[in-house]
């Protein structure tokens, strides 16, 4: 797609999959690679900034996103209706793709498991993929024609592994992981990882998205680098978490 | 729409407000930078900074505060790396300056000075570095000293950018107008605070940060009426510009320019909306030349 701004695409479904997490389908032939994102807004009234959401999934003729309702621009975004439109800006940010020859893991904690499902799907051959919840699972399903192992972790037990999914196992026989989720659980992880390649998707407090305001930036051994530009996605040997 | 500004000419009197702009390139991915009246360079300090650690940017009610904390690759950085892509855009060039010291800004003014740069934007209002920065621009005895410093070692024209919270703010371009300053910006952002209740702490590690955005823009257009009404200097008027509309009554508030921060960030094509927004506003009223217009809501309405 070429670089025109904001452009408005319609909402085909917005759905609760469980409560406070919303599937939002948009109508559009969308390009993208995995693992990048798009800021979003709604015409009209609304908070100032958009808001950056990843790339869940992208179909023939839609794109989807998963996203919890945390505050004022979610919540706005859970009450679109089919027919309503959203402003989109992007896809912006780096990406990541499974390749062939690495033996490689996805792991995705709570809404953290959004860019997984089209990393996944784009992957050269199935990862594992590991996905932690707090309670319920959600979405789990979609990701099983993607996945060479999929296994759910609960921190509460009702559901798979009881306790974080971090420690579900020692990570040191894949070649290579991708994390997303909350800090601490990619600490966590950064922690435990001595013998492969780990990728880690950040999130950080975004005002242009687009590399201008310098307001995303994390400390990385190579100095500060932009969570929107150079990021999200970055190598944990890099970061200086 | 060509505006003069203290004798440089400019395309038109849009300009990118610094630190809101980067160095142009990632707004190039969306629009010729080449259209615009000058762009501001993030501000450039004499040797790198990589800004604050911790929160940068939180959202207001139609605003925003950030605390960068002048994260920039340094002066020397600049000219060599940033500065000649920023040539080929074909508009002109301001160099916006912070500092700690009194020394640090000399020198990081005697190396732009061997450039081709013909304007630098001396920034005396940054509230988000705990050393110098904003202190400069909150008293008259502290900006007279540093605008009467660089004036000496400065034969580029000279445009002092003033803080909102300087101690009286028409009083402060009298200071710098006496000192000898070509032209005045203004504002840079509000000291404001916000508190995160859940976790009893204030959300910026600095504690206060600026404020920016539409939520400014009727204060800072007083403040660009009262200067431009005392002194006689050309002023640039900066705060929650967001559309054609905003940068014309500024103009008509008495600014020469206009420069465009925050709404940089909500859609990185408001610069060419307000341009067009601007040229079809004047072909509309029939209006020639914006002197037309300028600080034509006059003095006084009793
Ligand atoms: C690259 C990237 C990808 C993301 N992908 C997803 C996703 O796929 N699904 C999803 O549910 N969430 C995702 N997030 C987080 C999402 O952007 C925030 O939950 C959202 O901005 C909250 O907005 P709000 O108005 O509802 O919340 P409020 O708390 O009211 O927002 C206030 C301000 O803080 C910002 N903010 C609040 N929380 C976050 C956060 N966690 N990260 C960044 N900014 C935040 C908002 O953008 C806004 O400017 C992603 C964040 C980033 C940086
Ligand atoms: C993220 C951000 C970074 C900024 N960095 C600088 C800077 O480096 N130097 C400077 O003089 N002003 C800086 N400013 C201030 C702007 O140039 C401008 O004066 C201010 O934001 C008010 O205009 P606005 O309401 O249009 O944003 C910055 C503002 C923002 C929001
Ligand atoms: S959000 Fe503005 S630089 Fe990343």
């Amino acid at each position: 797609m070429e670089n025109k701004g904001y452009r408005e695409f319609p909402v085909i479904s917005n759905e609760a999959v469980v409560e406070n997490i919303y599937r939002m389908d948009l109508g559009g032939d969308f390009i993208a690679e995995p693992g990048q994102f798009f800021m979003l807004r709604s015409k009209g009234a609304g908070p100032l900034l958009s808001r950056p959401l990843s790339i869940c999934d992208i179909s023939q003729g839609y794109l989807t996103f998963l996203y919890a309702v945390v505050g004022e621009g979610t919540a706005i975004l859970s009450r679109k209706r089919p027919g309503d439109a959203v402003q989109l800006l992007g896809p912006l940010g780096n990406s990541y793709k499974v390749k062939s020859e690495r033996k490689t893991a996805l792991i995705g904690g709570g809404i953290g498991i959004a860019p997984l499902l089209y990393i996944a799907k784009t992957a050269e051959i199935k990862p594992d993929i590991y996905l932690g919840f707090r309670d319920a699972p959600f979405f789990e399903k979609e990701f099983e024609a993607y996945a060479g192992k999929l296994q759910i972790a609960t921190e509460t037990g009702g559901v798979g592994y009881r306790g974080f999914v971090t420690d579900i196992r020692n990570w040191d026989d894949y070649d290579e992981l991708f994390a997303c989720g909350p800090m601490p659980m990619l600490k966590a992880l950064s922690r435990k990882v001595v013998d492969c390649e780990l990728y880690l998707s950040l999130e950080a407090h975004m005002a242009c998205g687009i590399g201008a305001c310098l307001g995303c930036a994390v400390e990385t051994v190579h100095g500060m680098k932009r969570v929107c530009k150079d990021g999200p996605i970055f190598s944990a040997k890099e970061l200086i978490l | 729409m060509r505006t003069d500004l203290a004798g440089i000419s400019l395309k038109n009197p849009l300009i990118a407000a610094s630190g809101t702009f980067g160095f142009g390139q990632e707004f190039g991915e969306y629009f010729d930078p080449g259209i615009l009246g000058a762009i501001a360079t993030k501000g450039l300090t004499l040797e790198p900074r990589m800004g604050n650690r911790g929160r940068r940017i939180h959202e207001t009610p139609a605003g925003m505060m950030n605390s960068i904390g002048l994260q920039n690759p340094s002066v020397a950085v600049f000219i060599a790396e940033e500065l000649p892509r920023m040539r080929s855009y074909g508009t002109e060039i301001i160099a916006n300056v912070g500092g700690a010291g009194i020394e640090d800004y000399e020198e990081a003014i005697e190396l732009l000075e061997a450039t081709d740069i013909s304007i630098i934007e001396l920034n005396i209002s940054c509230p988000n570095v705990k050393e110098g920065g904003m202190a400069f621009g909150i008293r008259c005895s502290s900006a007279r000293r540093i605008v009467r410093a660089i004036r000496r070692c400065c034969t580029k024209k000279l445009m002092v950018k003033l803080s909102p919270n300087a101690e009286n703010i028409v009083d402060m371009a009298y200071t710098c107008a006496e000192e000898g300053a070509d032209a005045l910006s203004l504002v840079n952002t509000f000291n404001a605070l916000a508190i995160d209740i859940e976790n009893r702490r204030p959300v910026f590690n600095n504690v206060t940060a600026g404020l920016s955005g539409p939520a400014i823009k009727p204060i800072a257009l007083r403040m660009v009426y009262e200067v431009a009404k005392a002194v006689d200097l050309p002023v640039v008027g900066i705060g929650g510009i967001s559309n054609w509309k905003d940068a014309v009554e500024y103009i008509m508030a008495g600014a020469t320019a206009v420069q465009v921060g925050t709404a940089n960030f909500v859609d990185p094509l408001t610069m060419p909306k307000i341009i067009e927004g601007m040229q079809l506003y004047m072909k509309r009223e029939g209006i020639q030349n914006l002197s037309e217009i300028r600080g034509i809501i006059g003095g006084n309405h009793g």
